[in-house]
């Protein structure tokens, strides 16, 4: 399979398009897609910093798996847009070195999957430096990460836990085309070692305002209210932040109001938020793509349940894929993944205790 | 090559200083004064400081456990390393991290190491990457042993530092032992440096414990770096003096091999040849052994006198700022 093949004729003929000089459009309306925003925070940093420098697996010429770094390497040439050898574990080890030397490189993972093979580089070297002996790690990685593109076990992984349990690693997984720009500029500006997750099932299909030049940078470490209410908090990132807001648009006609709080950074975790908005509602539910045991959401059940125990009215939930890898046939994934359906119906059992 | 007296000055200083460090640090284990555990530097000492001497001012290294000489050479104190093995709040880790683990600096070149071997290979290839890119004179130097050099991740950074004709030289450190583990039971081919061929790089065998060859071949293959002519693979063959580390009573290892070595050892070698150029005696030797023994005893005095890490500061520098 040609990942080329997955995306929508249209989307093509839009790559094409966006490929000219500048991204940003004639109109100036900013509405970006996610990939867009992706794109669009490499170009302006690179413009902006001249120590940046993306480099990956078929990034350069071609573009990228996903045509993301597609017109970078038009603009900023092939030193400080490398096509690289298929060697992940050499190239986050390069990429401390080069940070060590004054550069700011990027390193995309052709899939988050692959970032299993540079492991070592990640959480022992760079993310251990600092407080070992105090020289910065400045760069990110992103890994295009989730399911809901038929990928099956090995292009549809979630292993955001593995980064977000290491010391000394930053892990963002911006949901909207908006934070996905915002964090990416202040990972690209972080003096540390940054993994930023970004879902292929997003690129094309979520699209919004992005604003332009310094505005909208969005801080590591800090949550966001996606929808307010008061009945019921729903936890969650990424992609199945889209399945949560569709949930809780049903749910607002049967009068329930939903409150979501997009985490956005994982570590550092927005703990104050978290709380807050188990306080708040005092029922909790967890969503996330990646699989339970030991996910993301255990940690933040056990921050609710250490801290803002007497709060709650029911047992925290926890929606997230079984402990199975990301399985291939449509019917199978789809059962895998949480959706708007299976956020809807945890909800009002939720809801009913 | 010429090796000017000034250079052989300095050679015969670090490397006296290496070997003379190394027996305090075992003692001072003995006497229960290190934390941790220890890696001999016996037998390296022509290679990590003669490989170290090769390089510029702003030239950067990545050493290993057995690089002991080539800290010194790059201009680490004894005060500060001594604190290191004591786990004192004035090593260049805080206490950190362990023996010559994490021991970086890089207002220094020295990039500290983790356990993880070779994970500082493709980070020398790094800095050599960004040398390259920002068109600066500099070059990376990196250490690693025959062990080491099974890893896959040594193909990954040859490969890429041969792709990009990068100024980084490799050093590979054949003590013919990893751990427990002959050579021959590591590898079926005798020489590492052969596999430079695959790369399109130039590699080399070089006798590690004669300085002069180790200095000389790695002088030429930096300055080649520097220039533009891409990197080397220098193997250097040298033997592994004592246990893998202080527990270890290498029992594996047969007698008659460390006999055949004994007589090799980098510093007589040195010292004959320096007594052969009319450039040290009995005296100047004396001189040499009281005045590295002083500094021995000012560093150890400095570490045992310095202020352990703070438990309160547990937590602090997890994330740069
Ligand atoms: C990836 C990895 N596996 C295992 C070890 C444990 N270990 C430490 S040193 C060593 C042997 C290293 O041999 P070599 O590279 O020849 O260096 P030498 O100690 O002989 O100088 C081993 C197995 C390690 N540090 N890293
Ligand atoms: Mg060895």
């Amino acid at each position: 399979m040609t990942w080329d093949s997955i995306i929508p004729r249209e989307t093509k003929n839009e790559i094409s398009r966006s490929a000219r000089n500048d991204i940003a459009r004639e109109d100036n309306a900013r509405e970006l897609t996610y990939l867009e925003a992706i794109r669009d925070a490499l170009q302006y940093e690179m413009r902006r910093d001249p120590r940046g420098l993306v480099m990956g697996e078929d990034v350069g010429v071609f573009g990228g798996a996903f045509k993301l770094t597609q017109g970078l390497f038009e603009e900023f040439g092939e030193e400080r847009v490398i096509d690289t050898p298929m060697s992940e574990l050499c190239m986050v080890g390069a990429a401390t070195g080069m940070a060590f030397m004054g550069l700011r490189p990027v390193v995309e993972m052709q899939f988050a999957d692959f970032i299993s093979t540079g492991f070592d580089s990640i959480v022992q070297f760079a993310a251990t430096n600092h407080y070992r002996w105090g020289a910065p790690v400045p760069w990110v990685i992103r890994a295009p990460s989730g399911g809901g593109l038929r990928g099956g076990p090995f292009h549809s992984q979630n292993p955001e836990a593995w980064f977000v349990h290491a010391p000394g690693l930053k892990v963002v997984a911006p949901a909207t085309p908006a934070d996905a720009r915002g964090l990416l500029l202040s990972a690209l500006r972080d003096p540390n070692p940054v993994i930023y997750f970004e879902y292929k099932a997003l690129y094309r299909s979520i699209r919004g305002n992005v604003p332009e030049g310094e505005e909208g940078i969005v801080p590591i470490g800090r949550a966001k209210t996606a929808r307010a209410g008061n009945d019921l908090s729903i936890i969650t990132y990424g992609a199945p932040l889209h399945e949560a807001l569709k949930a809780a648009d049903e749910l607002a006609r049967e009068n329930v109001s939903v409150e979501i709080l997009d985490l956005r950074s994982l570590k550092p975790l927005d703990t104050d938020a978290i709380l807050e908005t188990a306080r708040k509602t005092s029922k909790v539910m967890i969503v996330h793509e990646a699989n339970l045991t030991c996910g993301v959401g255990a940690e933040i059940a056990a921050l609710i349940s250490q801290h803002a125990f007497e709060f709650l009215d029911a047992p925290i939930v926890r929606l997230a894929a079984p402990d199975i890898p990301p399985p291939y046939a449509p019917i199978l994934e789809d059962a895998s993944r949480p959706n708007k359906e299976k956020i809807l119906q945890a909800a009002k059992k939720l809801l009913a205790y | 090559m010429e090796f000017s007296n000034e250079l052989l000055e300095q050679a015969h200083y670090w490397m006296r200083l290496t070997r003379a460090f190394d027996d305090r640090l075992d003692l001072l284990f003995k006497q229960g004064k290190l934390v941790g555990g220890l890696f001999s530097q016996r037998g390296h000492e022509a290679i990590s400081v003669g490989a170290a001497l090769a390089l510029g001012p702003d030239d950067v290294i990545t050493p290993m456990h057995r690089d002991l000489g080539a800290y010194f050479a790059r201009g680490m104190t004894p005060a500060r390393l001594m604190s290191q093995y004591m786990g004192r709040a004035t090593g260049p880790s805080g206490g950190r991290d362990a023996n010559l683990h994490g021991c970086g600096d890089l207002s220094l070149g020295i990039v500290g190491f983790v356990s993880h071997i070779p994970q500082s290979t493709p980070v020398a290839v790094g800095m050599a990457h960004a040398f390259k890119l920002k068109r600066e004179p500099r070059v990376a130097l990196n250490f690693f042993g025959d062990g080491g050099s099974s890893e896959g991740l040594i193909h990954e950074a040859l490969n890429w530092a041969s792709l990009y004709q990068l100024p980084v030289v490799f050093i590979v450190e054949n003590n013919q032992y990893a751990y427990s583990t002959p050579t021959k039971n590591q590898m079926r081919m005798p020489d590492i440096a052969a596999r430079a061929a695959g790369y399109g790089m130039s590699g080399v065998v070089i006798d590690g414990n004669d300085f002069f060859a180790v200095h000389k071949t790695t002088k030429e293959a930096v300055e080649r770096a520097r220039g533009g002519d891409g990197p080397a693979l220098l193997e250097c063959k040298t033997m592994r003096m004592r246990g893998h580390a202080i527990h270890d009573n290498m029992s594996y290892v047969p007698k008659e091999l460390l006999a055949e070595w004994e007589p090799r050892d980098p510093l007589l070698l040195f010292e004959k040849r320096l007594r052969e150029m009319n450039l040290l005696d009995d005296v100047k030797q004396n001189e040499l052994l009281t005045r590295i023994e002083r500094e021995i005893d000012a560093a150890q005095a400095f570490a045992e006198n310095a202020p352990m890490p703070d438990p309160s500061k547990l937590t602090e520098g997890i994330f740069a700022e």
